[in-house]
């Protein structure tokens, strides 16, 4: 039996033999996996019992009842889908933004060689890499200091305004993605653009119909993973947005936390939901959202 | 379409970068103008070294919070990457579970951190007593242990992330260094030391790199759970508290901003120095 599984094998790599040696890796990997998952599962055990039921029996005990109303208390109560909507409105604009201006550095710096190619990369990857606290302090002042119109923002400033927390996302962000991209599009051959530009085509051409098309795996990893960076994100809000209600839903779950602290049951289900979609975007573009991780960290 | 990003980056990440350096030196409260800025030298320095409780403290948790990623966090998320990389039957459902913490955002984390350790309601408590009478373990609210609870649940989150990349980069290796490896009669510590470890620096800099930055960006668990108090003072949150908290010394927080931006240079150099040089060749 043994000799049949190693012949399956795919030709580059020897397939396993089932020994002693890789019951016992499975057995650890299991175990490992078990306990990886434990705290996600207890939160889910959690949520999905009424307080009635664990206050009666404990925490650790047989449930009695299952069921969603602690969820919908908790979508509910806390005004949930309000607070996705921020997110919503920050994300979807910030994440267009970033991508844009990145790919337009990257293609600038693959496609030419200028004296400042390298120095513009450093100015924007080491602006990525810096701890968001260092700047934090003059960030505030800063904010408070700029007027925006009422139209755009109802505090009168860049504080306290959406258009103020989507653009710090799009300074901080488009390091990372700038990064990326240039050293997506250096592996893309120069003589594609050459003949586009033998054929008459315009710089703006270049760009948009030959260069992003052929982006597009590097893009879409990236936008998977600027969403759950943008939408995880919890100290730009809490400090550059002083209406509570402003905020996008990770960061209000600072106040909200508060409404359910008596009630572990419902803190479980407003967590899980807030966690709901960045789960839907990692089950369905899992490759994305890996890919996305491993371009900035593996380069061929 | 070049010029609007660099303004972007210049005028929200690189002026508030010197802004903090030069405001360290200042003792200017936020309130009056800019003409009443007065130059104090390195008074904040040598105040917040000598007479602000929190700093030392603060300062210890990040260097212990490094150290459990540097020891724990990365050496584990890189063994498992290790193991997974075995072309193991089930290896895809594996790495699914262990990816899941780097999905779930940090806040949230420091949420199922208390759902799990509270005292009254939590798992591991209610695993080992029924808590509703008898002796409970208070693990996020005793000041002497709840950095080290915490901090399983940081070493859970960056495990996961170091396993994703390390594992990518295993899989880019050229599969016959470890066959050539086992043929000479290497043990397996023997191959992954001497062959797989060198053969993969360009992503071991990456992750001393990322362990580094994640101690010094550590905010949002210990936030989330009790706004950084109480045995869980991190530099990050004594800034934070000098913006928006009751006591706020703008002079103190910059100052504590330029303790942390110096620490991050020498991991920004060694990954910006890297990452050109072979871009370069």
């Amino acid at each position: 039996m043994t000799d049949a599984a190693v012949t399956v094998g795919k030709p580059l790599r020897k397939k396993p033999k089932a020994g002693p040696r890789r019951i016992i890796l499975h057995a650890f990997l299991f175990l490992v996996a078990l306990l990886w998952i434990s705290p996600v599962l207890w939160a889910i055990f959690t949520a999905m019992r009424p307080y009635a039921d664990t206050a009666a029996h404990g925490y650790v005990s047989w449930p009695h009842s299952f069921n969603f109303d602690n969820f919908r208390n908790a979508y509910t109560q806390a005004d949930l889908p309000h607070y996705f909507l921020n997110s919503i409105i920050v994300a979807l604009p910030a994440i267009f933004l970033i991508l844009l201006f990145s790919s337009a550095v990257a293609f600038v710096v693959s496609r030419y060689s200028y004296w400042f190619n390298i120095p513009l990369l450093i100015f924007f990857l080491a602006a990525n890499l810096l701890p968001q606290q260092v700047i934090l302090q003059p960030l505030y002042r800063l904010y408070l200091q700029i007027p925006l119109p009422t139209w755009v923002s109802d505090s009168g400033y860049l504080y306290d305004s959406y258009v103020g927390l989507i653009l710090i996302n799009v300074a901080f962000q488009t390091g990372f993605c700038t990064f990326v991209l240039a050293n997506y599009m250096k592996t893309i051959p120069k003589s594609l653009s050459e003949a586009a530009r033998v054929d008459g085509a315009g710089v703006l051409r270049q760009y948009f119909q030959i260069m992003l098309p052929l982006s597009k795996p590097a893009i879409a990893a990236l936008a998977t993973l600027e969403f759950t960076f943008i939408y995880n994100d919890f100290l730009w809000p809490l400090i550059l947005i002083q209406n509570g209600s402003k905020r996008p839903i990770t960061a209000a779950l600072n106040n909200l936390q508060g409404e359910f602290f008596t009630d572990n049951n419902l803190l479980a289900a407003g967590a899980l939901m807030t966690a709901i979609p960045t789960l839907i975007v990692f089950v369905v573009l899992q490759k994305h959202f890996v890919n996305g991780l491993t371009l900035g960290a593996t380069k061929e | 379409m070049v010029a609007v990003p660099v303004f972007l980056t210049g005028a929200l990440i690189w002026f508030p970068t010197v802004s903090s350096i030069l405001l360290s030196f200042t003792n200017w409260d936020g309130i009056g103008g800019l003409h009443t800025i007065h130059w104090i030298g390195t008074t904040n320095y040598r105040q917040i070294a000598t007479i602000y409780p929190a700093f030392w403290p603060a300062f210890r948790h990040n260097f212990y919070w490094l150290a459990a990623l540097a020891f724990v966090g990365t050496p584990f998320g890189m063994f498992l990457a290790y193991q997974l990389d075995k072309n193991l039957r089930g290896s895809r459902l594996y790495q699914s579970v262990f990816y899941i913490p780097v999905v779930i955002a940090p806040a949230i984390i420091g949420l199922i951190t208390e759902l799990v350790l509270s005292p009254q309601q939590g798992l591991i408590s209610s695993l080992f007593a029924d808590p509703r009478h008898g002796h409970v373990i208070d693990w996020l609210g005793n000041p002497s242990i709840n950095l080290w609870a915490v901090l399983v649940f940081a070493c859970w989150r960056h495990a996961s992330y170091v396993m994703i990349l390390y594992l990518a980069g295993l899989k880019a290796l050229d599969p016959t260094l470890r066959e050539a490896a086992a043929i000479d009669g290497a043990t397996e510590s023997q191959a992954f030391f001497r062959v797989v470890l060198p053969a993969l620096k360009p992503i071991n800099i990456v992750l001393v790199v990322i362990t580094v930055i994640e101690a010094l960006r550590a905010f949002d668990i210990v936030y989330i759970i009790n706004h950084g108090r109480n045995g869980l003072e991190l530099l990050s949150v004594l800034i934070t508290d000098n913006i928006i908290g009751e006591a706020s010394r703008i002079g103190y927080g910059s100052a504590i901003a330029v303790v942390l931006l110096t620490i991050s240079i020498i991991p920004i150099v060694i990954f910006v120095w890297n990452s050109f040089q072979e871009a370069d060749a």
